[in-house]
């Protein structure tokens, strides 16, 4: 079963694609581009659609996703973190 | 099975300009909200004529004005729509309207309504309408190739699965229409913002190419003269937020997933302009919803794909809004909104292009009549876009 997708091998987050997922939970990702398997244990409850980390991220570093920057830590993310707007915020605007 | 596109067709209703519309509407249209009202009873007395009312056309002046009559002479324009009976509070733009319009050869009248009033306008707008609806009544469909299809896109409150799933499903769907000679709009351009360099790179030529990065530095200066923050809950908006997208980046990123793999960027178009040929057209766009679709309706487009994470709910009164969404949760709590459920597709159940097939499949039963599920459920939005403040 899979309970997160990256889209990337070189991404910095994955998406959880399932309704549920507790801290302590074991993962397994698909790292769809490359069509390979990562599992991860969840440091957190995240909601579907929720990004966490699989690098782990100091702060201001870039985080990346499809391959591609899509912003920058405002805190660190240890891996199986979840990531989104209290750890990370845009570089534009 | 894949769709054979080679040989595919659809059953439209030709205009008397040569474009192909999917919808046979005879639309009461007004200039100016003062006129709203008389439109609204005209459409109550004349079963099946559909008034479009909005809050705008009063003292605009300069690029705000001139985009305005675009958007109302493209609306009715549109080859989904079979007449018009425009009403303005006055004779002189009604009639500016109406001259626009009936440059495509289709049936358009306009009412004043000052020096008349309310009730005598809608009495004489009424007969006009009653006519045209009988006339649109009798028009027949016929098989069209699918190169006379207009198709645009534009996603709405998306969260991560649009990027995974719904977006790339339409870049799929656009990929394959690309290679038949398909007209393409994509837009929404402050949501391209950390993406615009592939947008960019994708463009056909240096000219596009530069016309595309001018519309998006234009657009960016609109944000930085305004922006009181880092536009946090506006772009990505709150939905997109509870969605789990995080920056403008990122939501950009999943955003151009709907320009597929393949196509080229051919050309580039300002708000409601008309494109001159075949191919993927960027539009100059506001990112919401409501204002984006009406804009790609204004320019000629018949099919809309709307992908959507969190669940848009939008419609358009002309314009039949397909609406696809990969996220489950959706799909399950809101399930009379999506048309096409690409869910599967992060259950590894159905690969992209099984997905972009599906889609195509619902392109063609919408082209040919089917109902959308935001027509059912009878979303119409019809909203205009403002450039400033009115004189």
């Amino acid at each position: 079963m899979i309970h997160f997708v990256v889209h990337d091998e070189n991404d910095s987050v994955g998406v959880v694609v399932v309704e549920g997922v507790k801290a302590g939970q074991d993962l397994t990702g698909w790292i769809m581009d490359q069509d390979k398997e990562i599992t991860v244990r969840a440091q957190s409850d995240i909601p579907i659609g929720h990004k966490l980390a699989i690098r782990e991220l100091k702060n201001s570093d870039t985080v990346i996703k499809y391959s591609v920057d899509i912003g920058r830590t405002i805190a660190p993310i240890k891996v199986g973190e979840h990531a989104h707007v209290h750890n990370i915020k845009t570089k534009r605007w | 099975m894949a769709i054979d596109l080679k040989n595919a067709s659809f059953s439209g209703y030709k205009r008397e300009n040569g474009r192909v519309g999917v919808r046979n509407h005879v639309v009461i249209l007004p200039v100016d909200d003062l006129s709203n009202a008389a439109c609204e009873a005209v459409a109550n007395n004349i079963k099946g004529a559909l008034a479009i009312p909005h809050p705008y056309g009063r003292l605009q002046f300069g690029a705000d004005l001139e985009l305005h009559f675009k958007t109302l002479i493209g609306t009715g324009s549109n080859p989904n729509v079979a007449a018009v009976v425009v009403i303005g509070i006055e004779d002189g733009w009604a009639k500016r309207v109406a001259d626009g319009i009936a440059a495509t050869g289709k049936p358009v009248s306009f009412f004043g309504i000052e020096g008349h009033g309310d009730m005598e306008t809608i009495r004489r707008a009424s007969k006009a309408a009653k006519d045209y609806m009988q006339w649109a009544s009798e028009l027949r469909r016929e098989e069209r190739p699918l190169k006379d299809l207009w198709v645009s896109t534009k996603c709405g409150e998306s969260d991560t699965t649009s990027g995974i799933g719904a977006n790339p499903c339409v870049g799929n769907a656009f990929d394959k229409l690309y290679a038949h000679g398909v007209t393409l709009v994509f837009g929404e351009t402050t949501e391209l913002t950390g993406g615009e360099q592939l947008v960019a790179a994708r463009c056909r030529t240096p000219a596009v190419r530069d016309r595309f990065m001018f519309m998006f530095d234009r657009y960016q200066e609109v944000v930085n003269r305004h922006k009181t923050s880092d536009l946090s809950e506006s772009q990505p908006t709150k939905g997109n937020i509870a969605g789990g997208l995080t920056t403008i980046e990122e939501k950009a990123l999943g955003n151009i997933q709907k320009i597929g793999k393949k196509c080229l960027v051919d050309g580039v178009l300002d708000k409601a302009e008309v494109p001159s040929g075949p191919g993927l057209w960027f539009m100059d766009s506001s990112s919401a919803a409501a204002e984006m679709v009406t804009l790609c309706a204004a320019s000629g487009y018949a099919v809309h794909f709307f992908p959507t994470g969190q669940g848009n709910v939008i419609g358009n009164p002309i314009l039949p809004v397909i609406k696809l969404c990969a996220n489950p949760r959706t799909v399950r709590l809101m399930s009379e909104h999506i048309d096409v459920d690409v869910s599967g597709i992060t259950r590894k159940e159905i690969d992209m292009d099984q997905a972009g097939d599906k889609l195509l499949e619902m392109m063609f039963r919408t082209a040919n009549g089917r109902l959308t599920a935001a027509a059912a459920l009878g979303h119409r939005e019809f909203v205009l876009t403002r450039l400033y403040e009115s004189a």
